[in-house]
């Protein structure tokens, strides 16, 4: 049987009925962040609760994806209500059935005009929290597979490839290279068999983006990649994903299994001659994979290291195939960017840097938690209104984007654009869009050595530079950060940052100076306190601490 | 006779070596003769000098630094000294004295002098200079003009580094050193 | 003879062997086939890059970082080993600022593991030494990491001296590629990374290990050497390989 467009819209017709015909439906968000202060047992609790009170005619319950805000998790969403409990309990559930019909229970009551979820504009991360992941129904109620039947059915290949260009979408895996000259590439590249590669290996810590979005949003992935498949010519695509992401790699293995046994994988897809098959592989926790040379290896079944390039995988991949390699969130954009068209996506945006980014906020900020921004929001606005500021009453530091490759944006950018171009201006990176906070309690000479130790651990240790060159870098942080630094480590420093970043054999590497040479460039007078005169402002580096004991 | 200012003060130092570049440097033997004039060796092994004097134009340093009172000379040296060579691998890398340095300290005395010892073990502790936990090359304390490397460094290059500091021109060292 | 294009792991399925560019280097007007890397080019033209994990016969990993050269209108840095030649490439094999970059990358690797020449059994034959000498690198600034290595001597007729090596891997791919036993591998990673036969067994226990000797003879330092050689007694012997390459390809056709 081949699917049709009438199956797919008398599926989202199903789907939407069933769902409608309950008066109350019951959102519980089970996403990785919920589900750890255990946003299942809650969910339970509420269906025995609507049982209890027989209301099973009534209320639905659904586990859905992300609602952003996890600091305040378990969150759960009431619809049509417009209602959003935060931090709920078990023991909530008969107060928040048997409220249903009257006043919301007051306080559990998460205001719906707060900034965190009125200034974000949400495309990539649109269906978290309204659709079951887990339900590939779900999914196409929300418009799912629209995008791919509209792409293989209406558009040549190129003509995808056009809207892409024409959307003005850049990798959001990190670098920024534009998707649509990617695309371009394999799709001129004449070999026969081609390879599309999601690259969900996300690895900077406090980064959460794409794990939030296989969670909360699988299809959207998946056909992200279809498209992808039929627009360059290809007919395979492997997704590459962490295998410490188990919520996220279990229900990429369900949607998988649904959308090959719907036919939107397969052969013949949409009555077409276009066939796509999808496979996972898991990686095994090396930073490095999340590199195209090395994911290429890794999925090879070889060890995880990069190789130089050119040859780029774009010409010269998997098993020596032209390869696509796009990370998730640049391939949750795909579907919207193909139903709406790539003009929308560019009106959205800045010049350079189109479309929306996701961020996860961490650290030192209240709302912790997952956001849609479009570019060229300020990080002020990212800060202080989205992020709710810093917690306690403390002063904002600076901003750690690009986990450790990127580097630290201090207060006077708060009003910058955050986009592609203003990042790299101020010797930080967008990143695949980890948003560390700092307040005034971080000390930087630490937080440098922070990164650095990752960066150092994560090496492969294939290059020298990298390998010897991120240990020495290492080395002299803890010197300057146990006291024993001297004014020359300083120098040192600057010199293998430049030798590192210059000389190393990927992009780790490349970029691993970056959060030493950013926290040089803008708190340098915090390195020179700690050699010479052994002093921690921020009271972190242990010497400082033995400092303040003694006076 | 010459007033002693026109001639070239130079100083040599044993510090955690083996006194093997201090033997490579009389293999120069005849040619030292002839540079002889214009020397004044003030301070080395090989003279009777007790304390380290002013005013010294180049000081050859054997050896690596092991312990506070090698330290304690280096800055002597630095201190009343124009151009400091690092005389052989000791000096320029830690080389021998600095194999120790993969181990702890404590296990190498521990090896030396007790388990290996056929009278009387016992660590040393009283009258001796403390060693450090690690070894180290020269330039990890005071700043060197000049570095020779070689174990020892053959006496062709000593010589071309003697006669290109009394010439006042860089030497050439191109295949004449190398470690080890 | 000239050594013919390293074998790639895989067949380099984007490039055409028969066209032919012309390029500069060094401002030297020199030609090479579209397969050839920057570093034969250079090597047929006698323009000296330093190399370290480079052997003209083993596959190539671009690793060492020592034969970084600049392009004209780039500003990163290539890796002339696996750098392909195009026309009217302008590359500069030895501007201040790569020998300043190449002595500091030089001074990382020594400062990386415990090399003592002095007591080596290479001592006088060895390239990482005559890479410093070469490369005008007199001494290391950085700090020794001196970590604790062991010596792996349970093989009848070889050892293996962690203390020593450099981790350009010619041993795992001589023994790969060439020998076919892959007895080599590597375990760990960054600076953790080291050299380990079969399964991280002793040498002298591996079970696919030939006793052939191509990886102590590739092996450009003291890490891999014969047994019964004292200080200073070992020679390195890898001329073998183009040969082997040669032939092996003139019994294919």
């Amino acid at each position: 049987m081949t699917l049709t467009i009438e199956n797919l819209q008398e599926i989202a017709k199903t789907e939407t009925d069933a769902v409608e015909s309950y008066r109350y439906r019951i959102n519980v968000c089970m996403a990785a962040g919920c589900l750890s202060c255990r946003s299942d047992v809650v969910k339970a609790s509420l269906e025995e609760e609507i049982r209890r009170q027989g209301k099973e005619k009534a209320c639905l319950v659904r586990g859905v994806g992300c609602l952003g805000l996890c600091a305040v998790g378990p969150l759960i969403d009431i619809s049509p209500l417009n209602v959003t409990y935060q931090a709920v309990q078990p023991s909530d559930a008969p107060e928040i059935i048997g409220s249903l019909t009257g006043a919301p229970v007051s306080r559990l009551l998460l205001p719906a005009d707060q900034p965190f979820f009125s200034r974000q504009k949400k495309i990539v991360l649109e269906n978290c929290g309204i659709i079951e992941p887990e339900r590939i129904e779900s999914y196409i109620a929300a418009g799912g597979y629209e995008a791919l039947y509209q792409a293989l059915r209406q558009m040549s290949p190129r003509q995808v490839i056009d809207e892409v260009t024409a959307s003005g979408l850049r990798g959001r895996g990190g670098a920024g290279f534009p998707t649509g000259l990617k695309w371009t590439t394999v799709y001129k590249a004449r070999q026969a068999v081609k390879y599309v590669v999601c690259n969900a290996d996300e690895g900077d810590p406090g980064a959460f983006m794409d794990r939030s979005v296989l969670e909360s949003d699988p299809h959207r992935v998946i056909e992200g990649m279809a498209i992808a498949g039929y627009a360059v010519g290809a007919s395979r695509g492997y997704i590459y994903v962490r295998a410490e992401y188990p919520l996220a790699v279990e229900r990429l293995r369900r949607a998988i299994k649904q959308a090959k046994r719907l036919g939107v994988l397969g052969e013949n897809i949409f009555n077409t001659p276009f066939a796509f098959d999808i496979q996972l592989r898991l990686g095994a926790g090396a930073f490095v994979c999340g590199e195209e040379t090395a994911l290429i290896a890794s999925i090879e079944g070889r060890l995880g290291r990069p190789r130089p390039r050119p040859p780029f995988p774009a010409e010269f991949g998997l098993w020596g195939c032209p390869t696509l390699i796009n990370n998730v969130e640049t391939l949750a954009n795909i579907a919207p960017i193909v139903r709406r068209g790539g003009g929308w996506f560019a009106g959205i945006g800045t010049e350079k840097s189109k479309g929306t980014k996701v961020f996860a906020l961490a650290g030192k900020i209240n709302n912790t938690g997952l956001i849609e921004v479009p570019m060229g929001t300020t990080l002020r606005e990212i800060v202080f209104d989205i992020g709710g500021g810093i917690p306690a009453g403390r002063r904002f530091k600076a901003v750690q984007t690009g986990g450790p490759s990127g580097g630290c944006v201090p207060e006077q950018f708060l009003d910058m654009p955050v986009d592609y171009d203003s990042l790299r201006e101020v010797g930080a990176i967008m990143g695949s869009g980890g948003m560390i906070v700092m307040d005034d309690g971080a000390c930087m000479v630490d937080v440098a050595k922070f990164f650095m130790e990752f960066c150092m651990s994560e090496s492969c240790g294939k290059c020298a530079p990298c390998r010897v060159g991120t240990t020495q870098l290492f080395g002299i942080l803890e010197r300057i950060t146990a006291g024993d630094g001297s004014i020359e480590d300083i120098d040192t420093l600057k010199e293998l940052c430049d030798l590192v970043g210059a000389t190393s054999l990927c992009g780790l590497g490349q970029t691993a100076p970056n959060p030493v040479k950013s926290t040089l460039r803008y708190f340098e007078n915090e390195y020179t306190a700690h050699v010479r005169r052994h002093h921690c402002e921020a009271g972190v580096c242990a010497m400082g601490k033995a400092r303040e004991a003694t006076t | 006779m010459s007033p002693p200012t026109t001639k070239t003060r130079i100083a040599t130092i044993w510090l955690d070596g083996c006194s093997g570049c201090h033997m490579s440097l009389l293999d120069i033997d005849a040619r030292l003769a002839a540079v002889a004039g214009s020397i004044d060796l003030v301070f080395s092994p090989l003279v009777d000098t007790r304390t380290y004097p002013q005013n010294v134009d180049v000081c050859f340093i054997e050896g690596a630094a092991s312990s506070g009172e090698d330290v304690e000379k280096l800055h002597l040296i630095r201190r009343n000294t124009r151009q400091v060579v690092a005389f052989g691998d000791c000096a320029v890398t830690g080389n021998v004295p600095g194999m120790r340095n993969r181990f702890a300290l404590r296990e190498v005395l521990t090896r030396s002098y007790l388990e290996n010892a056929t009278h009387q073990p016992r660590i040393p502790d009283r009258d001796i200079p403390h060693l450090f936990e690690r070894v180290r090359p020269v330039h990890a304390f005071i700043d060197v003009e000049m570095f020779l490397p070689g174990c020892p460094p053959a006496a062709d290059a000593i010589f071309e580094v003697l006669s290109a500091l009394l010439e006042g021109r860089p030497p050439d060292l191109a295949g004449r050193a190398r470690f080890g | 003879m000239t050594p013919t294009a390293p074998i790639a792991q895989k067949p380099r399925t984007d490039v055409n062997p028969v066209r032919i560019y012309t390029l500069r280097i060094d401002g030297r007007d020199v030609s090479g086939r579209e397969d050839e890397t920057i570093l034969t080019v250079a090597r047929q033209n006698g323009i000296f890059i330093p190399t370290l994990c480079h052997l003209d016969g083993l596959a190539e990993r671009g690793a060492c970082r020592l034969c970084i050269v600049e392009i004209q209108g780039s500003p990163k840095l290539f890796a002339a080993c696996v750098t392909l030649v195009k026309q009217d490439m302008d590359v500069i094999t030895d501007s201040a600022r790569i020998r300043d970059y190449r002595r500091k990358i030089l001074e990382l690797i020594f400062s990386e593991r415990n090399h003592v020449c002095a007591v080596c059994v290479v001592n006088g034959n060895c390239e990482l030494q005559d890479l410093a000498v070469k490369l005008g690198m007199t001494h290391v600034r950085y700090d020794y990491l001196n970590p604790p290595q062991s010596v792996d001597a349970s093989h009848p007729r070889f050892s293996l001296d962690h203390n020593r090596c450099v981790l350009c891997l010619r041993c795992i791919r001589v023994c790969k590629d060439i020998e076919g036993a892959s007895t080599w591998d590597i375990s760990g990673r960054g600076i953790h990374a080291r050299i380990i036969s079969d399964l991280n067994q002793p040498w002298g226990e591996s079970e696919t290990c030939t006793g052939c000797g191509k990886c102590v003879q590739v092996c450009p330092t003291g890490a891999l050497s014969e047994k019964g050689k004292s200080v200073a007694e070992m020679t390195k012997r890898p001329q073998f390989l183009p040969y082997l390459q040669m032939m092996r390809k003139e019994a294919e056709i």
